[in-house]
């Protein structure tokens, strides 16, 4: 689904990822970890075309990014992205904010883009939140509704940037849920997180990145039992803490 | 007292009726306009931001009284033939009053969040759907005040289309005036009547900063 070909990509003269290669194959869940300035959230950007890099070669979906014919735009509807501040519409409701992108980009109806925005609300748990203004909704409802308006494309694949680290304690669970269960439906997921109980239950492989390099790799329990750098070692010593 | 008012109020009043319409279009023009520079004065594109901001600094470093003599003088020229009052006038509103409405939207577009513009092309928005449906009405909401403030402005200098013969309040006040020479009732009145307007245009830009201060909904 996502071919990641030794990427590399600067800042200026300040080097952000480095010789990073993974594959995603469909229906593989990936949960990326690492200190904050490390490169993961740019890996996500990248993958999504909304930065540019200067070395390697992104595949999605067996379209390469570095084609110059590639239409970045077609490409994005195949996957969905969730931010770690929502990044809601503020000045549409709910509704609208799951509707727009169908409505305007797949040219649905009206009627059926919010019957479908109505079904998504449904399965997050907030269909009574439909007229609201994201400003009247907590954050774990907000980023509800965000992975509802990133579902309504129907995207073979979603990345979450940080999903939960903008959220009171209290919250963090409710979304935790909603993504879960995409996970049990068998989406293609990549997540960035430093939840490690989500990370454990979900993730068929954990990528721990750290300066803009994967350190280390490994599946699910076996990351944690047996960390090999001294670096992961440090890093999930202070997460688990 | 108001004699002299009274006497020609329809005539006046139609006058009066010629700046609104004009300012109308100026609004209308200038804020259409206006969110497109805005857009290109934060454009990566160099081709894009360079022209814009060139013909922002040019407009905003002469007087709007330059401008219209301009378009009424120059673009008989380029067009081939004379213009209408105010049509010339309405063209050099928009050409001037856009430079200054896209500053403002430009800085309205700077306060929108980077990831914000991210997630809608993440879902698959093309780049002019962003705009028309993202960057432009969060933009226009969270400038509203600054956008009345500017169209209170523009609405007063509409006054100054009277120096290309458009037969607009002061232009036929000034007609009046030589005939009736009540000079003082007469401006007076003009004095009041675009009091009244702005003063009501400026209490609502006050009720907007007000409510948007207090709903947080941008």
């Amino acid at each position: 689904m996502i071919e990641i070909k030794n990427i590399s990509k600067w800042f200026g003269e300040f080097q952000v990822l480095t010789d990073v290669d993974e594959t995603v194959a469909r229906g593989q869940k990936v949960v990326i970890c690492g200190p904050s300035g490390s490169g993961k959230s740019t890996l996500l950007r990248c993958i999504n075309g909304l930065e540019p890099y200067q070395k390697g070669e992104i595949r999605v979906g067996g379209v390469s990014l570095n084609d110059p014919k590639t239409n970045l735009y077609k490409l994005r509807e195949r996957i969905g992205m969730v931010f770690q501040r929502f990044e809601l519409y503020p000045h549409m409701t709910v509704l609208r904010n799951i509707s727009l992108a169908p409505m305007k980009v797949r040219k649905q109806s009206r009627q059926a883009a919010e019957k479908k925005a109505m079904e998504l609300l449904e399965r997050v748990g907030i269909p009574d939140k439909a007229g609201a203004y994201p400003a009247n909704l907590s954050g774990g409802q907000q980023q509800r509704v965000a992975i509802a308006r990133a579902l309504a494309m129907e995207p073979e694949c979603m990345m979450f940037d940080e999903p939960t680290s903008a959220l009171d304690p209290e919250m963090i669970q409710e979304v935790l849920e909603v993504m879960i269960g995409l996970a049990k439906e068998g989406m293609t997921m990549l997540v960035v997180t430093h939840e490690m109980g989500f990370a454990r239950e979900v993730a068929d492989e954990i990528i721990f990145m750290d300066a803009g390099r994967i350190v280390e790799r490994g599946r699910g329990d076996e990351f944690f039992k047996n960390p090999k750098s001294q670096r992961t070692k440090d890093f999930l010593g202070q997460i688990l803490k | 007292m108001f004699d002299a008012v009274l006497n020609n109020l329809p005539y006046l009043l139609a006058g009066f009726l010629t700046n609104l319409q004009l300012a109308a279009c100026a609004l209308a023009g200038g804020l259409f306009l206006g969110a497109l520079v805005g857009l290109g004065r934060i454009s990566q594109r160099p081709w894009v931001y360079h022209p814009v901001t060139l013909y922002v600094n040019l407009l905003r470093n002469i007087p709007l009284i330059l401008v219209i003599f301009w378009f009424y003088f120059v673009m008989p020229i380029l067009v081939g033939r004379n213009l209408d009052p105010l049509v010339s006038a309405a063209a050099s509103f928009v050409v001037f009053e856009a430079t200054y409405f896209g500053e403002i939207f430009r800085a309205g577009f700077q306060s929108i969040s980077k990831d914000l513009v991210s997630a809608a092309y993440s879902t698959g928005l093309t780049y002019r759907q962003t705009a028309a449906y993202i960057l432009v009405p969060i933009a226009f909401r969270r400038m509203l005040p600054s956008l009345i403030t500017q169209s209170i402005i523009t609405f007063q200098d509409t006054s100054l289309a009277y120096v290309i013969g458009l037969q607009e309040l002061v232009r036929r006040t000034t007609i009046v005036d030589s005939l009736e020479v009540r000079s003082v009732q007469l401006y007076s009145f003009v004095a009041i009547l675009f009091f009244v307007i702005c003063f009501i245009g400026s209490r609502i830009s006050l009720h907007y900063e007000e409510k948007s201060r207090k709903a947080k909904v941008l």
